[in-house]
């Protein structure tokens, strides 16, 4: 880690390839929410917004009158088969909780970055958000894509384009423990 | 026929359960903050720093714009304690059911509740069996809302041991954590359930949970050091803190069984209690 936060700005291009996992980072501009079904349709039926540069973010919001009331992050491992064709589309980054599996570590190396924001911050969330439109809405509140304009929402690099990945290490760590505690 | 009285105590219930669902969203309960901003100051791995530091700022948030401080505003969980003079009748679920629906309504909540099978959504966090209504007698009419989110109650599991396997319970709990990693949104509470019957067990866990959370017997702090040295930290980016609390409950159980279910609870341990008006 840096100690330093940087700021990034959508669209994203190769700037997120030098960052590395465990730099904190602030985020502006949009991003388009995506969970479960929103994925299975976008697979379908074709990306709806430009996905070049485009982020991804792993949540279901809660909305009332055009405005975002609460948005805080999904568990982003069940989109894990989910998320290469993103990528192959020029996706940079995907925003989430939990972190993703081997198949999109590898899948984001030299292409993306994953961003972690802190599980249940939904009002700090919003506090950063403007609503700025929706895709998919027949899918319901939480599985819409809503396009939301992000002002310096804080999150850390939790999965870097060269392959490191914090969760990863963390359970690696957690498994050697348990078997030492299961030994004594 | 429905009495005045029974109009009346239908009216209080849905209003009482409308405003412990609007407090418990919006606001942590005192005991739960006091131990998230102990860990907090005592928190030494910089990434989870940052984390309890968005954690704080979260609650402060919430209770400024008097919105849901997660966007997860749960399944409705009940536990209703009902005085000697108050019968129980299927109003009183009928006017719990009232209140979830007008929180839903007014918060707002995300409406989660849907059927098991076809995946529909009621829209309105009411649904067979839903909410979960637990009833007992008591010396006043309260009404307790626990708003329980998918990621921690997801990462819940429950198990029988063998009577003789008394040891093994802290292991059974570490693994549940192991199994967990940063899914449920540590740091958490695990509530315990030991004994009774395999539903009972997971009853239990999960009343443990309403237990204060600022205090801990030897027993349950010595599985919550054991639970911590998995170094999970705050959402699985690493750190001290993996579990905040844990809670034990336990009920007489058969000489041939030893049942132990492991209810896990985010850091937003969101629940409120109010009293019904009559």
């Amino acid at each position: 880690m840096t100690g330093k936060t940087v700021q990034l700005h959508t669209p994203l291009g190769d700037e997120v390839l030098k960052l590395h996992a465990g730099d904190h980072v602030e985020l502006s501009g949009i991003v388009y929410t995506a969970r479960d079904e929103a994925h299975l349709r976008m697979q379908k039926e074709g990306i709806p917004f430009d996905a070049q540069g485009a982020v991804i973010y792993h949540c279901g919001p809660v909305v009332q009158d055009k405005r975002i009331i609460a948005a805080g992050p999904t568990t982003s491992a069940r989109m894990n088969e989910l998320t290469g064709f993103l990528l192959d589309r020029g996706v940079r980054a995907l925003v989430g909780k939990g972190g993703m599996g081997s198949l999109v570590r590898e899948q984001l190396k030299n292409r993306g970055i994953y961003l972690a924001f802190t599980g249940g911050c939904a009002a700090l969330a919003s506090s950063h958000m403007t609503l700025k439109g929706v895709f998919f809405e027949d899918l319901g509140m939480a599985e819409a894509i809503w396009m939301i304009e992000l002002d310096c929402l804080p999150l850390v690099v939790g999965i870097d384009a060269q392959g490191n990945d914090i969760f990863d290490r963390v359970m690696k760590h957690a498994r050697q423990e348990y078997e030492r505690y299961r030994k004594c | 026929m429905k009495t005045p009285d029974d109009i009346a105590i239908h009216s209080s219930l849905a209003d009482a359960t409308f405003r412990a669902y609007r407090e418990a969203v919006i606001r942590l309960p005192p005991d739960v903050l006091r131990v998230i901003q102990k860990a907090a100051a005592a928190e030494t791995n910089p990434v989870a720093r940052g984390e309890f530091a968005n954690i704080l700022k979260n609650v402060a948030e919430a209770e400024r714009l008097g919105v849901p401080m997660c966007q997860d505003t749960g399944v409705p969980v009940v536990y209703l304690t009902i005085p000697p003079d108050v019968c129980v009748t299927r109003d009183l679920y009928d006017a719990v059911a009232e209140g979830i629906r007008r929180a839903t309504r007014e918060i707002p909540l995300r409406p989660n509740v849907v059927d098991p099978l076809t995946r529909h959504n009621t829209g309105d966090n009411t649904g067979a069996g839903m909410p979960a209504i637990h009833v007992k007698p008591g010396n006043t009419f309260t009404v307790t809302v626990l708003p329980k989110g998918a990621g921690a109650e997801n990462s819940s599991r429950i198990t029988m041991l063998l009577p003789t396997h008394q040891y093994g319970i802290e292991g059974f709990i570490v693994e549940t954590m192991l199994h967990a990693g940063g899914k449920p949104c540590p740091p958490v509470i695990l509530g315990i359930g030991i004994g009774g019957t395999f539903d009972g067990a997971a009853a239990l866990a999960k009343e443990a949970l309403l237990e204060p959370i600022d205090t801990m017997t030897s027993y349950e702090q010595k599985i919550c050091t054991a639970v911590n040295r998995l170094g999970i930290g705050p959402m699985g980016q690493g750190g001290d803190t993996t579990v905040l609390a844990v809670k034990v409950k336990t009920a007489a159980c058969h000489t041939a069984s030893l049942p132990v279910a492991v209810n896990v609870q985010c850091w937003a341990h969101r629940h409120a209690t109010v009293e019904v008006k009559r």
